[in-house]
Formats: structure tokens, sequence, C-alpha cells
């Protein structure tokens, strides 16, 4: 399967790319193109013009700002997932990328590629929804920064512009005694996921919550956040029962869809077992 | 871009996947379509040391990339020590898949020199067979790594 035809740009700048942007209005950007290409094949996506960022330099690294960790737009997927840093700070990252496509897509997909596409059932969108991460958005102007829960827009749309580019996203360390998870069904290991959760945890004494975001997947147009599941635990003893009391109220505001890979009803149920299990986990690796 | 050590050159339409680059203007039919949506790993090169579904990447994504396809494996008539190893250990069956598995499991070794079985059975997740069933293919792996550890000279090239 060949994509319809198109002009392609392979700027050398940042600034030239968004200019080139801003003259082609069908223009899509290109990084790894492991979600576009495929979508441009079956002609589901048909952009007069790509801008492949993908030899920009600059935009590839993990790095250590004090109390922030920065990771650039274009770094792979194999990348992070070989990442000391992130491994043990923001487990929820690596429970993610470990599973997400092959290794040949983790070899050049990226993870600013992957947060653009904002496909509501990829994994990375959910995780940095649970992380509370904020995106660095380059544009004529100068740059943005926007938090994850304004992010995620709508079914592959987020807060970048037609002629901005997503440069980097930026993870504020968990304070002490806090720890992630992300866990996610799918029948077959390379399918998309029927269901998926993600949780981050700070816990205090006498196993105290003492913060908690919980991040569904699947579950509707963008990455929710289960607040009501949040507000319940915080302030409560980590225990079997409230775990439990909070996997039931995850799945108020989700909405799932009905097709082929499962029901609205197994999903929901899906969602409530996921987020026990996420739930568990993250709160069994704080150290 | 340069393939299998040799500097390649062309004009494409910016819609051409790297696969038909490969197999219609190079004339190099070692790399495999198979599914052609990504999921198989058939058409899988080495795009600069990284392993890389060829029907999922651009000719021009590749531009002035180093290329390695099944084709470069072998010196002459001597078998690189993973092709070699598939051979004696029955890794292929009616072979479709086996271009793309040669490279995967390559790329495995590459970077990790002795892995166990399960991170062998990682190492080829992207690669679908669909006769040999993976049993051989896994030993062929181990093989090969046992084989290229010993020698040395395999891991060190390509």
């Amino acid at each position: 399967m060949i994509p319809k035809s198109f002009d392609y740009y392979a700027p050398a700048s940042l600034d030239e790319a968004i200019r080139l942007l801003g003259e082609n209005e069908e223009a899509k950007v290109l990084a790894g193109g492991q979600s576009l290409l495929p979508m441009m094949k079956l002609r589901l996506a048909a952009p007069t013009a790509l801008v492949d960022i993908a030899k920009l330099p600059g935009l590839s690294y993990v790095r250590d700002e004090g109390d922030q960790l920065a990771i650039g737009a274009l770094t792979t997927h194999d990348s992070i997932e070989h990442d000391r840093t992130i491994k043990d700070r923001f487990t929820a990252i690596n429970d993610a990328v470990v599973r997400i496509g092959d290794q040949q897509v983790r070899n050049i997909g990226t993870v600013g590629g992957s947060a653009c596409h904002a496909d509501p059932a990829a994994d990375l969108p959910t995780v940095l929804l649970v992380l509370d991460a904020q995106f660095v958005i380059q544009g004529r102007e100068g740059q943005r920064v926007v938090p994850a829960r304004d992010f995620f827009v709508d079914v592959f749309a987020t807060a970048v512009g037609h002629d901005e580019i997503l440069t980097e996203v930026r993870l504020a360390y968990p304070p002490p005694r806090s720890a992630s998870a992300y866990v996610k069904h799918s029948l077959r290991e390379a399918d998309f996921a029927i269901a998926m959760v993600g949780a981050a945890v700070t816990v205090g004494d006498g196993n105290v919550c003492r913060g908690v975001r919980i991040g569904l997947g699947s579950a509707g147009p963008t990455p929710l956040r289960a607040t009501s599941a949040e507000r319940y635990l915080d302030g409560k003893a980590l225990d079997d029962d409230a775990i439990a009391t909070a996997a039931e109220m995850a799945v108020e505001g989700a909405d799932p869809p009905s097709d082929v890979h499962g029901s609205r009803e197994y999903r929901m149920e899906m969602i409530k077992v996921l987020t026990r299990r996420s739930l568990k986990l993250a709160v069994g690796r704080v150290k | 871009m340069k393939v299998n050590g040799k500097q390649v050159g062309g004009t494409v339409e910016p819609r051409t996947l790297l696969v038909n680059f490969i197999r219609d203007d190079l004339g190099l039919t070692g790399t495999h379509v198979g599914c052609d949506t990504g999921h198989c790993g058939a058409c899988t090169v080495m795009v600069d040391g990284r392993t890389v579904k060829s029907c999922m990447v651009l000719a021009v994504q590749a531009r002035g990339a180093e290329i390695l396809t099944v084709e470069g494996l072998a010196q002459g008539d001597k078998l690189h020590p993973i092709q070699e190893a598939f051979w004696k250990n029955h890794g292929l069956q009616c072979g479709f898949c086996t271009p793309g598995l040669l490279m995967s499991g390559l790329y495995l070794l590459q970077r990790n020199p002795d892995p166990t079985d399960e991170e062998i059975r990682r190492g080829i997740e992207g690669n679908l067979c669909r006769c040999t069933g993976y049993v051989n293919v896994v030993k062929s792996v181990r093989a090969a790594s046992k084989s290229m550890r010993k020698g040395g000279e395999g891991g060190a090239r390509a």
C-alpha cells in the first residue's frame, strides 16, 4: 500500500520547520512515523505535505534539570526504556514503553510523536497524564508550556497548534515515598489495549495516601483522570478495602467505546480491575 | 545512502517506501514484503544500526543512512554466523520471514550477546513466522549467540 502523494520537506532548523507548517495548511509533522505512516498507507490520513523533523539536532535527550526531568520530543521509546532515571523515578513510563509496539517500532517511534498523535488507546498519553507532565510547545512567537490536563484535547487532537511543534516533555520529580505504575489489558500482546490504567501515589506514615493520580486510557476521546477515586483515596490508608472502593469509583466519568475488541461493559469492568492492580503495584513499589 | 557498504543513490517520489526502494530500485529482493501493514516484520532491515520495518519508513527518511539488508550478511560464500545457525537448527521452513528474523536476531545479539530464551523471544516479538513456530528460531538465535561469542568477528561485523 502506497500513501497518497505529498510534498516532503526536511528542514534544517526548528524555525524553518515551523515556517513550513505555517505555509502548508494540510501539512503534518513527521517524526518516527510509526503511527502516521500506517494511517497514510491505509489512506485514513492524506496530508499534502510532510515536514520531517527527525533529523533536527538537539531534540533527543533525557536530561536532569534539578527538580525535573526533561525528555526531548524526538527521544525514541527504546532510549526511554534503557534510561535508568526513568525506570527508577517514573516507573510507569517504563511499564508503558516496554510494551509499545515491538522492537522495530520502539527503535524509531518517539515520545513526542506518540504524545502528539494522541490516540486515546495509545500508552504514553495516559502515562503522561498520570505523571502530570508539562509539554513544551514551540511556535512562531516563542515557546509555551502546557500541562497534561490541557494538552490532550480530543481524539487525535492536542493543544499543539498547526504551526507549532512539541519540543520537550517535562516531569517533576515526585516527592520521597512516591511510586507509579501502568498496566493494560489486551487480548494479544501487540494489539491496542482494551483498557489501560496508570497510577502515581505518594505515601505517608501509616500507609496513608498523601497524593494520588489515576489515569485511564481507551475510556473516552482523551486520557482521563479518575478524579472521584483520587479524592476518595486522599488521606486514607492505602489498604485493600480502600483500593477496592477506589477501583469501583474509577469508572465514574469513563466512557469507553463498544467495538469488536471489547464491549463497553467489559471495558468498564477491566478499568476497575486494572485500577486495583495499578494502585497495588504502585503502592508496592514505594520505598 | 549506503546499502550493505555500497554507496547508492536515486531520486524517488516522497511516498516511496524504503522497502520498495530496496527491492524495486536496488533490486535487493531478499527483504520481503509480508503484511505491508507493519505487523509481520518480514521487511525488517537495519538503518544506522537499528532495526526498523522498511514498509513503515519512507525511503526519503533514510537519506544519508547506512542500511544493512539480508544480502549484506554473508561474506562471499561464507554465511554470517546467524545465517549458519538458522540453517543448522532448522530455524526456517518456507523462509519468507527469515530475512527479517535474521535482522532482529542479529540486532538482539549485538546489544545482548548472551540473551536468555525470554530475552530472545522478546527480541523477535516484531517478527511473525507462520510455519516454523518460533521454537527453532529461538534455538537458532541461541546457537548464533554461542558461535558469535566464540568467533568474535561475527558480532563486530555488520
